[in-house]
């Protein structure tokens, strides 16, 4: 598996003398004058051009989170007599949730660099951790569904509710898909090597994690933390 | 990979890079591990703050909404810039750009949708639980 290291590091280009992008002292015009983005060098890599298309997915899937965003944001009071998020939401889980999330979003981050480096052991443990984090996560927010329900206080008790689990539950399914999505990187990285298409994986699935995390952000701040403080 | 590939590789642009590839940071204080630390660290500091603006009476409570909104969009721009690496260097316009117009419909999707059935609300008569089963 190893003996693949650094054959292929073009595609990161880790350190390339060549990717000084401002090249400073060198004005505009002259024949030092490569401008990126401009076509002077040439099409870009296939592995720029899968990552900014699954960059404009990612924007995309985040757009898709605003309409869910902006449905609680205006159904958030229509409880129906039934109960508020203040009696509902549990803080401390919420915390828990965050931590795990948060820490798995930045084991992520090390499996990149494990990645840059071609280490293999280094890259399949930090995804093992990232993914850990992931379930652990997962598991503590289908606990609170469930114990949601059993309160009656599923999806269909009210407005608010209904929008509540519509959003926080497609987040729980992106989480749920994106470790999917681990355990197969984990697989075929371990049977193929960092091989180009597999670099190009692992760097898309490393996009999804880091926004997933991000919406995140908006979620347990505008639902939980807003939810229960007023 | 393939000697034609190789070949073809070439005459690529190596100075684009790819969202969340790190290249002009890769040896400043926002790259490698240290910036992942780093990150790690605001971001938690920043949940912290968060969960502390909601939870204790440190903040006047009308203004804690404010307080929760910045504290929230400052650490999507820990994100961005520490996870996902995004610059403003040259190599990044396209990615920044994108981001841009992805942040500005969203912003229309809230804040119209925020808007707009507010104002609505406010414009409907109250109306009781028999009027409002009297409804077509």
């Amino acid at each position: 598996m190893s003996d693949a290291t650094g054959a292929f590091s073009s595609d990161i280009a880790a350190g390339s003398a060549t990717s000084d992008a401002y090249r400073p002292g060198h004005g505009h015009g002259n024949a030092h004058g490569w401008a990126t983005g401009h076509g002077q060098g040439g099409p870009a890599s296939k592995f720029v051009t899968v990552a900014y298309g699954f960059w404009i997915f990612l924007l995309s899937d985040i757009i898709m989170f605003s309409a869910f965003f902006a449905a609680y944001a205006v159904l958030a009071k229509a409880t129906a007599g039934g109960p508020t998020g203040k009696e509902l939401f549990d803080l401390t889980r919420v915390a828990v949730q965050t931590g795990l999330l948060l820490t798995s979003s930045f084991t992520g981050g090390l499996a990149t660099l494990a990645t840059q480096r071609r280490s293999m052991a280094g890259t399949q443990f930090w995804l093992l951790v990232t993914g850990l984090l992931g379930a652990a996560f997962l598991f503590l927010e289908v606990q609170e569904f469930a114990a949601m329900a059993a309160e009656q206080a599923g999806p269909s008790r009210s407005a608010f509710l209904s929008a509540f689990f519509a959003l926080v539950g497609c987040h729980g399914t992106h989480v749920g898909l994106g470790l999917l999505w681990l355990g197969t990187m984990m697989a075929q990285l371990w049977v193929k090597g960092f091989r180009p298409e597999i670099l190009r994986r692992l760097h898309c699935f490393g996009l999804f994690w880091h926004a997933l995390d991000i919406i995140w952000v908006a979620i347990f701040t505008l639902v939980y933390l807003l939810g229960a403080s007023s | 990979m393939t000697d034609i590939d190789s070949r073809i590789d070439e005459d690529l642009d190596r100075r684009d890079s790819a969202p969340g590839e790190e290249r002009i940071t890769e040896h400043e204080p926002v790259g490698g591990l240290p910036g992942y630390l780093l990150g790690f660290g605001l971001a938690i500091l920043l949940t912290i703050a968060s969960f502390l603006a909601a939870q204790t009476g440190l903040i006047y409570q009308p203004a804690v909404i404010s307080a929760l909104v910045v504290l929230a969009i400052a650490q999507m721009g820990v994100h961005l810039v520490f996870f996902l690496h995004l610059t403003t260097g040259s190599d990044n316009t396209n990615n920044v750009l994108a981001l841009a117009f992805g942040v500005l419909i969203v912003a229309l999707v809230v804040l119209g949708s925020i808007w707009i059935m507010g104002h609505l609300n406010q414009n409907m008569a109250p109306m009781s639980a028999h009027q409002a089963e009297m409804l077509p």
